[in-house]
């Protein structure tokens, strides 16, 4: 899986959580929770989905490694064995 | 025989708009079926059928306006359904006329068909229920051109009979509810479950963003609603800090071991620790009607869910004080999902017996609610901070958070409340009972 793909599966989770977002248009270093008005509840339904997709398991701890798109694509990169 | 009414859906309904019949005369319906969908302010909500039995009549037409508690169908005593469902008038009430726009027809196919059945007459309905008509009636065409397949159900063609078309396709009930509500034609979905079967997910992938409710008509209906709360209710408020500390470390403790499907989060606990608490203090699990408090049995938390870009919605988790955790929290993920949707079912609009409003996540330390009538109190949760905190003496730096209760005080005064506050205190203090 190339990162660009990794990119698409972590907007198509995004979105499938907050169909009316455009992720796509987040900075890349900004926080994407506020960006884009995600609560907690949000935010878990986000990682689970990408758990399902991508097959990484996101400890809580690693939780603010994810809220930014730059950061969240280096972290699903390096878990996702790209 | 019984009457199937105009739910009342929220405190600040007066009446709702049927949208589309999704039973039929004939149809036999178990209490806790959908049996219409009803456009309120709050959007279309799935209206449950209270009753088992078979539909004998429907007695108003998609496109009415109808208050509160107006018969919108009867509902038979349970019996074997008719094996050939035939099409029945359906009588008008007598609500004014409404304007008549053309009468639309199903455009021909462009190959010979003869339908397993008439489609409905669609005049006089409004724009949506026509599409959505239509769509049935392209969908059992549709279905009928597809190769064989195994079959697990279809969208509702217009009066079918109860023998299955050669071709039918092959979706989970809760898919077919889910691709009506979503407006996806489910014949041009590519199923992913057994046998090439249709899954909800299948359909949320295929769905396009959708049309929220009307944010202008929910402001209205927020304001109205809290108007009335202002105006009725003698509020008091109490507030408590409660040290959260051990709860953290239990959910990070529990979060490690759970797959990630099943992790918790903070306000699934103070949401259980609510409830049961209310087992101590049933005066404030009640409804205000009649002029006076009456006690409910049940205990309904409504767990309020802010929807982006304005508005917000409070559906119940039932029974709340004997859902295991995890069954809470799966139900927590699923209604939020549903509430952003637009996927509510009437039961869960109408049901709360308390409510219990979050802003934590906005960076609130405290937030005081307006009780939503005929509700007599409701509990806000404050965003979990580090403060100064006092133990064994020294000051040490500890996870807090602000709970407040805002109660009506024509049923329950300060002191019944601070108690309150202080039994879900002591509740969180061991989350592993919860």
């Amino acid at each position: 899986m190339t990162r660009d793909e990794i990119r698409t599966a972590l907007f198509e989770s995004i979105q499938r959580i907050a169909p009316e977002s455009e992720p796509g248009n987040v900075p890349s270093d900004a926080d994407l929770r506020e960006e884009l008005d995600l609560d907690s509840m949000d935010f878990l339904n986000v990682i689970v989905r990408l758990h399902e997709r991508l097959g990484v398991d996101i400890p809580e701890r690693d939780y603010p490694q994810l809220f930014t798109v730059a950061s969240a694509v280096d972290y699903l990169a390096a878990h996702a064995g790209v | 025989m019984t009457d199937f009414v105009m739910p009342s859906l929220g405190a600040d309904m007066d009446a709702g708009t049927l949208v589309a019949w999704l039973k039929h005369p004939g149809d036999a319906v178990r209490r806790g079926d959908i049996i219409a969908e009803v456009d309120t302010d709050k959007g279309v909500i799935e209206v449950e059928v209270f009753d088992s039995g078979v539909v004998d009549q429907l007695l108003v037409e998609p496109g009415t306006k109808v208050p509160v508690g107006t018969p919108l169908a009867v509902i038979a005593s349970a019996a074997p359904a008719a094996p050939d469902r035939q099409p029945q008038e359906i009588a008008k009430p007598a609500p004014p006329p409404a304007p008549t726009p053309p009468a639309v027809e199903v455009p021909p196919p462009a190959v010979a068909w003869t339908p397993t059945a008439a489609p409905r007459k669609v005049e006089g309905l409004p724009l949506a229920a026509r599409a959505r008509e239509l769509a049935r009636a392209l969908v059992a065409f549709a279905a009928e051109l597809a190769p064989a397949q195994d079959t697990v159900g279809a969208l509702d063609a217009p009066a079918t009979t109860a023998t299955a078309a050669p071709s039918r396709l092959r979706i989970s009930p809760a898919a077919r509810h889910l691709a009506r509500e979503l407006s996806v034609d489910a014949s041009s979905v590519t199923g992913t479950g057994p046998g090439g079967a249709i899954t909800r997910d299948d359909i949320q992938r295929a769905a396009t963003p959708r049309t929220r409710p009307d944010g202008e008509r929910m402001r209205q209906a927020i304001a109205a609603a809290m108007a009335r709360s202002k105006r009725e209710i003698p509020h008091y408020y109490v507030a408590h800090d409660v040290d959260v500390a051990r709860m953290s470390s239990w959910i990070e403790a529990e979060n490690e071991r759970r797959s990630v499907p099943e992790r918790l989060i903070p306000a699934v606990l103070f949401i259980k620790a609510v409830a049961l608490a209310l087992r101590e203090f049933p005066e404030l699990n009640a409804r205000w009607q009649n002029g006076r408090a009456e006690r409910l049995e049940a205990i309904h938390v409504g767990a309020a869910i802010a929807l982006r870009g304005g508005g917000l919605v409070a559906p119940a988790l039932h029974d709340t004080d004997r859902a295991e955790l995890g069954e809470l929290m799966s139900r927590f993920r699923d209604l939020t999902l549903r509430a952003r949707a637009g996927g509510l079912k009437s039961s869960e609009l109408s049901d709360s017996t308390i409510t219990v409003t979050s802003l934590g996540d906005r960076g609130v330390e405290t937030v005081f609610g307006i009780v939503f009538p005929p509700q007599v109190a409701i509990v806000g949760v404050g965003r979990i901070t580090t403060r100064p905190w006092v133990v064994d003496g020294q000051i040490v730096p500890r996870s807090i958070a602000t709970l407040t209760l805002s109660a009506d005080h024509r049923v329950s005064d300060g002191h019944r409340g601070a108690l309150f506050l202080a039994a879900v205190d002591r509740l969180l203090q061991e989350p592993e009972k919860l």
